[in-house]
């Protein structure tokens, strides 16, 4: 495998972000990775009403919002996904019987979409002055028919992928929050712990590199 | 969440300030707050800003049959969505009066106007036409979301490419945007809503209120016109009398307001399309500012992989490895199957190890899956450690059970609580057996 090829593959799209920018949410943030861009508006802490409230901790909510048509199943997955995320993020305990509420809307999408969510959500919760116990960042790689890690795809990267995961990665010792697949891949491609410890392309310490240049 | 009401004094502030003709942020009565816009990569996005509302616009299409009594003309569907993080007392999923209202309005601006040359979006008459889906999304609220709406739904419609259709008899080629460019949109004028705030009756008018200006405002007044002094819509709500001459001199504000914003979009319609045609970089992040503290951006940056395989190498072999793989599932009668063995059952053999694990059990809080009273189990282990006895089992409810050998000491038989089990199979269940020690 040539130097040439491996570094076409992993590099990062310009990346770039700004926050404040809207008055009402207590904070916000958008983050725009080459051509995929999703706003973040957050609330919180805030007052939760009475059967969703927990006096452990505050009580995380998150709204994806596709640019067009109803949000669907896969949003509400994903929304599920981010939501895990934050929790094990979050110094919810601080804030019992509250509830943060993070809104996402989807700007633009060209591949890379669960990541840019990531990456904006962490800068809103920044901006709104939530206690997180560390950042996080996500960081998307496609796998590409002929074997190669492709970092931040593209669309057209994402579809002819045979398998794209998503990683959510943490600042304070890069570890992997939560991660999700889509496709088939074998497990040393992804990085996992084999039974039989086979050499083979790590996803997941790309990822991680990647991240922590994010 | 809930929205904070308006305070008695603030509402009292804004009014006595309406009153001696100033405003809150500084502008004139008839004055319009900045209107920016701004493109997405794709055609047909963009996002309007009015002062602090932000307006996000997209336009899609789609071929669809068209309606039964229209059938050579295409489908204009406009939908505005308040999204929850415009203001914090918007909910997902409440139909509000305020959405309602402006969506009624926003239609009756951009379709019932016939802003759009419908016809020509007729692909096979009676069978194939093409539907403009227009979406907005109200992303911050500080007022007069409907001006900021018809803004972003006229100006995505003329940002948008419709795919290029060719026909041949029954048959209809649709090209994609690599083979064909895309055909903008033929649009016949641009509607654009001015609302105006009436106070005290009346009296008072003010172009363009903010968030604060509708809250205490009487009522509204809302003027869809184009360039060519056309009213497209005129409505008026609140309950409040307008006299003629009061609409009249509204309606020439609105034309010479119109005819600003008019030009403003052009200008960055031409700017947009003068980026694409040269190559510029167009999108989302052109609109971040470069210098701002709240802002940061970076460049393509390669990330270095060399290493990675020895890395993810390094990662397998010090990591543990995975369990032991079960065996395939065994079969002990038609309904009852069984997936692996549990831990070898060892009651009665360890007294070191079952008293090490009693005193685990005390400090671990009691939300195992089973139901047992801990303050006994607490006595009777403390009692338990002082003689010394082993566990014992005592009255249970499953079948198959299995009997300890009997000890010289003499037995404790404690009533024991029910505890919720649920076992297919003997083995499986040992593990489980041995955390429920009630009987100490």
């Amino acid at each position: 495998m040539e130097v040439a090829e491996e570094a076409a593959g992993c590099s990062l799209r310009p990346f770039s972000c700004e926050q404040g920018l809207l008055s009402r949410p207590d904070g916000s943030a958008t983050f725009v990775q080459g051509d995929t861009s999703v706003l973040a508006g957050l609330y919180g802490p805030a007052e939760v009403k009475g059967s969703r409230e927990s006096p452990d901790g505050a009580t995380v909510e998150v709204l994806l919002r596709p640019k067009v048509g109803l949000p669907g199943v896969a949003e509400r997955s994903r929304e599920q996904l981010l939501r895990r995320t934050f929790e094990a993020v979050l110094l919810g305990s601080l804030h019992p019987r509250t509830s943060i509420t993070v809104v996402l809307q989807v700007l633009s999408d060209a591949g890379s979409l669960l990541a840019c969510c990531l990456n904006a959500a962490c800068m809103g919760l920044l901006d709104a002055g939530l206690p997180l116990s560390s950042l996080f960042c996500g960081v998307t790689c496609a796998l590409d028919p002929h074997g190669d890690i492709i970092l931040d795809p593209t669309a057209r990267q994402e579809q002819e992928a045979h398998a794209v995961l998503t990683f959510a990665i943490d600042s304070a010792q890069r570890k992997v929050l939560a991660t999700t697949t889509r496709g088939s891949c074998s497990a040393e491609e992804a990085g996992l712990p084999a039974p039989r410890p086979i050499s083979g392309r790590g996803g997941v310490a790309a990822a991680t590199r990647a991240g922590s240049g994010l | 969440m809930k929205e904070t009401p308006l305070s008695n004094c603030e509402r009292r502030f804004l009014l006595r300030a309406i009153q001696e003709r100033k405003r809150l942020d500084g502008r004139q009565c008839y004055d319009y707050r900045n209107v920016r816009i701004s493109f997405g990569p794709e055609h047909g996005c963009c996002v309007v800003e009015l002062g602090k509302t932000r307006v996000l616009g997209q336009v899609s299409c789609e071929l669809v049959p068209p309606k039964p009594n229209r059938a050579t003309e295409g489908i204009l569907f406009c939908n505005l969505e308040l999204s929850p993080m415009a203001a914090p007392g918007f909910e997902p999923g409440r139909q509000s009066e305020l959405l309602v209202k402006v969506n009624r309005l926003i239609e009756r601006c951009l379709r019932n106007s016939k802003c759009i040359d419908t016809e020509s979006l007729c692909v096979v008459a009676g069978e194939k036409v093409w539907q403009i889906r227009v979406d907005l999304h109200l992303l911050n609220h500080d007022g007069n979301i409907v001006d900021a709406a018809s803004i972003a739904g006229i100006v995505a419609l003329c940002h948008f490419r419709r795919p290029d259709v060719s026909v041949q008899g029954k048959e209809v080629t649709v090209y994609s945007p690599e083979e064909r460019d895309p055909v903008p949109l033929s649009i016949h004028h641009m509607p654009i809503c001015v609302s105006f705030a009436f106070f005290q009756q009346g009296t008072y008018l003010l172009v363009d209120p903010n968030e604060r200006e509708e809250r205490v405002m009487d009522g509204l007044l809302v003027i869809a016109m184009n360039k060519h002094r056309e009213i497209c819509t005129i409505q008026s709500s609140g309950g409040i009398m307008l006299l003629k001459d009061q609409v009249l001199r509204c309606s020439k504000i609105t034309a010479v307001k119109v005819a600003e914003i008019t030009e403003l979009i052009q200008k960055a319609l031409e700017n947009d399309q003068k980026l694409r045609k040269e190559g510029g970089k167009f999108g989302f992040a052109e609109s971040i500012p470069n210098q701002k503290i709240t802002a940061f951006k970076m460049d393509s940056a390669a990330v270095d992989t060399n290493n990675v395989e020895e890395q993810a190498e390094e990662i397998i072999t010090k990591a543990d490895p995975p369990s032991e793989v079960f065996a395939k599932p065994i079969l002990h009668t038609p309904g009852t199957a069984q997936i692996g063995e549990g831990i070898e059952n060892a009651w009665g053999d360890l007294e070191e190890s079952e008293r090490e694990e009693a005193a685990e059990e005390e400090g671990e809080s009691s939300t195992t899956a089973f139901e047992c009273q801990r303050t006994e189990t607490e006595d009777t282990s403390m009692m338990n450690e002082a003689k010394d006895d082993p566990i014992v089992l005592s009255d249970s409810e499953e079948e198959e059970v299995v009997i300890l050998e009997p000890q010289e000491v003499p037995k404790k038989t404690r009533p024991q609580t029910t505890l919720k089990q649920e076992s297919t199979s003997k083995k499986a269940f040992n593990k489980k057996r041995r955390k429920k020690r009630a009987s100490r």
